[in-house]
């Protein structure tokens, strides 16, 4: 799965003998079509069929291992009526005009958006491509297209049979349908089919495929930065004379925007030793001073009197909560966490005759493109970017200021800019480096009536605001309340009389980013933590509560109830459990999907052990039923990993952590069995590679309150005083 | 300093300080990128490759304390446990980014060299060294079981 560009940013097409059939769409959307080598026909594709029967998909998502290559090809290969064995994945070059993402209208992966935005677009440039090539086999066979189909890559009709390659040179010649008709979904045969192996899987075993980090290009030299001890703080000098002794050691530099100093050498290994040898100063006047205690106390202090109003009115919540014939309430507290990627960032600059080349698990090129050429003075066409796989991102790599694309133009223009530079993020820098999911304090109270129905709901929630200050300000931010803050509460499907949500920014020079669910990571926490308080204190059963705010008519109410039905009775909920073991139960809507989480724990003086996950997904059509699991099963144990044991703190501005021991990651081990079952749906495909960690964390925390009596209201749950087995 | 090494059954020789570790060797002088950089302080595996069979991670193994020993890695490790585990891999498509699987792989045939059937306790305590972000584990430890099975086959 490489791609090259040519000067022009167009793909490098390798010309097989005879001519290939390309099938994309032109900057207004329409169908187009051509030969892939001919010379002036150069255009960017969705998919390739070279005479040999070879389809390669072109795929305008970047793969961070949530299988969006494996899924596009599928769309593609399921209306074309490939052979699996004969699809291909390439990975676009930066072309907004062509791979923009179609619902953010640039090219860039994010959101849980990959399959939901190509799913009629791929299958599309699939049935064009079907239909191109049935047309050149029935003028070759001179029968009449309607007599042939297309199955398993062969053309078959007539009393004939041949490969769909043996067309391709004659389909190139001919115009795409404006409209090619998609099948039905009683048609599929890929689509949904348990059965297909992602087309990553080989070389992501034998250690072939080729990551960012993997890449060298003559002539490089590779380059760490040292960064100031505090966000905020500039670099003001720096003494290097203690690095000269490092054997490969190249040179130091200043980042020009005082970022801190670029450490060039002829390995890694040299730039980490050269960078522990060099002394800099830094200007901290406008650097993050606090530490974590005083930042809790002021973000609860902020839930006092919210800002903002994000949802209903809090006198008619406050009214309903007088009424109430009991109120029940907590303040969360939810932890500052770090992305910790397994592929620590990284890119590769190199020069070019008229611009620069990026070598990157590129996350969002309509975002990086534009922003680097303005830092080296060029116009976006002249920075060509190759990605290639992304070890992880989890929503660091999208960054609205292409923070290490920065940093390595940064360094590469600092070294003269005629080096190719490889910048590298040690697992230190990626901790301390910032962009961190913000602290989160919730305020909840829940007033319940003399039968322990819910009738007023006053929700108040303090962070940081992700979303102000970026190019999606203008689309995220209305009347001050940015959404990322309050999604999954003020738009909660359960229906809630009375529900107040109110929110307050914290501000600080500590840069935040989006991290997997974005504002669902907290605030399904606190809804489900606080809906489980209610129905433990109106001594009712959490799943039938939740099922009681569920039982409207609307497609919300009807999937979320479904997840919720279907993950109880796979987990056997309310079959009675031997002492000291405990079920827990949270549900949540994120990104058009709806999952439902069952944790099953075994709790002994103060040691938990978690037995058993169970999960219920609704995302729509599964295109890829295993990668849908796969997605799931993955998002839960990030829930669960971080709410055990992680957070970022900070020490007088300083982050403490520095390093995996101290930040410790989900291992082997630490859950028992995990469990996903996936809805049948027909609806169309919705996210799936964020929607399953909002509810991990919560049914955790209900399962140990269950089994201890604990409630864990801080996290992660190691605060409560408890540890796991 | 020139030293001598054995990698993948071919010798090679590099010119490097002889308490550089392994694993930027492997991967910035030899061109073997397929062992990962996660940590740098044997914290998550990623790194882990095989002197003498015995699974060490190279970020920690000075290049002087490999030099004498058969280095195998992610791209010339074989053997029947090394075939059953990239098969039973593929199979149950374990690897998600795939950043840390050269690791795990490394790892898992190492097991299943000297415990040709672990249960899942000996598979946790074994591979607990190596870090998955993307939480692959419950498809790791089903993989290694089908792995087992294939072997005995
Ligand atoms: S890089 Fe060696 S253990 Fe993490
Ligand atoms: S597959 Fe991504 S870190 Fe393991």
């Amino acid at each position: 799965m490489t791609v090259r560009t040519d000067r022009r940013g167009f793909l490098g097409l390798a010309a097989a003998a005879g001519a290939a059939l390309a099938v994309g769409f032109d900057a207004q959307g329409a169908l187009a079509a051509g030969a892939a080598d001919a010379p002036g026909a150069a255009f960017n594709p969705f998919v390739r069929i070279a005479p040999d029967g070879a389809v390669t998909v072109i795929a305008k998502h970047f793969e961070m291992g949530q299988g969006a290559s494996t899924g596009l090809a599928t769309l593609v290969a399921e209306e074309l009526g490939a052979d699996w064995a004969q699809m291909r994945v390439a990975f676009a070059p930066a072309d907004p005009s062509r791979y923009a993402n179609l619902l953010f209208g640039t090219q860039g992966t994010g959101g849980s958006t990959a399959m939901a935005n190509s799913w009629l677009q791929y299958r599309k440039a699939g049935a064009a491509a079907r239909e191109m090539i049935r047309r050149a086999a029935a003028a070759r066979w001179g029968v009449d297209p309607a007599e042939l189909d297309i199955v398993e890559g062969q053309v078959r009709g007539a009393g004939r049979s041949a490969g769909l390659g043996e067309f391709a040179a004659d389909a190139a010649a001919l115009t795409p349908p404006a409209e090619p008709a998609l099948k039905p979904a009683s048609a599929f045969r890929l689509i949904g089919a348990p059965d297909l192996r992602r087309l990553d899987g080989p070389s992501k075993t034998d250690g072939t495929a080729e990551f960012a980090m993997d890449v060298k290009v003559p002539g490089m030299v590779w380059a760490v930065i040292l960064r100031p001890p505090r966000h905020g703080a500039r670099l003001t000098g720096f003494d290097a004379a203690g690095a000269e002794a490092v054997r490969g050691f190249v040179d130091a530099r200043a980042l020009p925007n005082g970022a801190g100093v670029a450490v060039y050498a002829r390995s890694t290994w040299a730039a980490i030793k050269a960078r522990e040898a060099i002394e800099a100063r830094w200007d901290e006047a406008e650097a993050e001073t606090r530490s974590t205690d005083r930042m809790e106390a002021e973000h609860l202090a902020l839930l006092d009197a919210p800002t903002y109003q994000a949802r209903g009115e809090a006198a008619q919540a406050a009214a309903a909560l007088s009424g109430a014939a009991r109120v029940v309430e907590a303040d969360m507290l939810l932890p500052h966490l770090a992305h910790a990627p397994m592929e620590p960032l990284n890119c590769v600059i190199e020069p070019l005759e008229d611009g620069v080349l990026i070598h990157d698990g590129c996350q969002f090129p309509g975002l990086t493109q534009p922003i680097v050429a303005a830092v080296l003075g060029l116009r976006p066409e002249q920075v060509r970017i190759r990605t290639v796989f992304a070890g992880g991102s989890f929503g660091r790599r999208a960054n609205p200021t292409s923070d290490y694309h920065v940093e390595a133009a940064l360094a590469f223009a600092a070294l003269g800019g005629k080096t190719p530079v490889k910048l590298i993020w040690t697992r230190e820098d990626d901790l301390a480096g910032g962009y961190y999911r913000p602290m989160a304090a919730h305020r909840v109270r829940v007033g319940l009536d003399a039968d322990g129905r819910v009738v007023g709901w006053d929700h108040r929630i303090a962070a940081q605001s992700i979303m102000k200050g970026t190019a999606f300000e203008s689309v995220t931010v209305h009347d001050g309340v940015d959404h990322s803050s309050v999604e999954g509460a003020a738009d909660t499907p359960y229906a809630i009389p009375a529900m107040s949500v109110g929110l307050s920014d914290w501000t600080s020079p500590i840069p935040v980013l989006w991290w997997r669910s974005v504002g669902h990571s907290h605030t399904a926490f606190a809804m489900e933590t606080a809906l489980d308080m209610a129905a433990e204190a109106a001594g009712r059963d959490p799943l039938e509560l939740r099922l009681e705010l569920l039982s409207g008519e609307s497609d919300d109410h009807r999937r979320l109830s479904g997840v919720l039905r279907l993950a109880a009775e796979k987990a056997g909920w309310g079959a009675p459990l031997a002492a000291g073991r405990g079920r827990g139960l949270a549900a949540h809507k994120s990104f058009g999907s709806y999952v439902a989480t069952v944790v099953e724990v075994t709790a002994r003086d103060g040691r938990v052990r978690i037995d058993r996950v169970v999960c219920a997904v609704d995302c729509g059509t599964a295109i890829n039923p295993d990668i849908v699991r796969a997605q799931v099963e993955g998002a839960v144990g990030f829930g669960i990993g971080h709410a055990m044991r992680n957070r970022i703190t900070f020490d007088n501005g300083a982050v403490e952590q520095t390093n995996f021991p101290d930040y410790e990651p989900l291992r082997m081990g630490d859950i028992g069995a995990i469990e996903v079952h996936v809805a049948p749906s027909e609806a169309p495909p919705s996210g799936i590679g964020e929607p399953g960690t909002p509810p991990a964390a919560p049914a955790l925390a209900n399962a140990i309150a269950a089994a201890t009596g604990v409630r864990p209201l801080k996290l992660p749950i190691t605060r409560a005083g408890l540890s796991f087995a | 300093m020139t030293i001598e090494l054995t990698v993948n059954g071919r010798r090679r020789s590099v010119e490097a300080d002889p308490d550089a570790p392994l694993l930027w060797v492997l991967r910035d002088e030899l061109n073997l990128t397929g062992t990962k950089f996660g940590c740098g302080v044997a914290a998550c595996g990623a790194c882990t490759v095989h002197l003498d069979g015995e699974p060490v991670r190279a970020c920690q193994t000075a290049l002087a304390d490999a030099a004498g020993a058969e280095i195998a890695t992610i791209e010339g490790v074989s053997g029947k446990a090394a075939e059953a585990v990239r098969a039973a891999w593929r199979e149950l498509d374990v690897a998600q980014c795939g950043y840390c699987q050269s690791g795990q792989i490394m790892s898992a045939v190492a097991l299943l060299e000297s415990n040709p059937a672990p249960d899942d306790a000996a598979i946790d305590a074994h591979m607990s060294g190596n870090v998955c972000r993307c939480a692959t584990y419950p498809r790791i430890r089903a993989a290694i079981h089908r792995a087992a099975r294939m072997m005995e086959g």
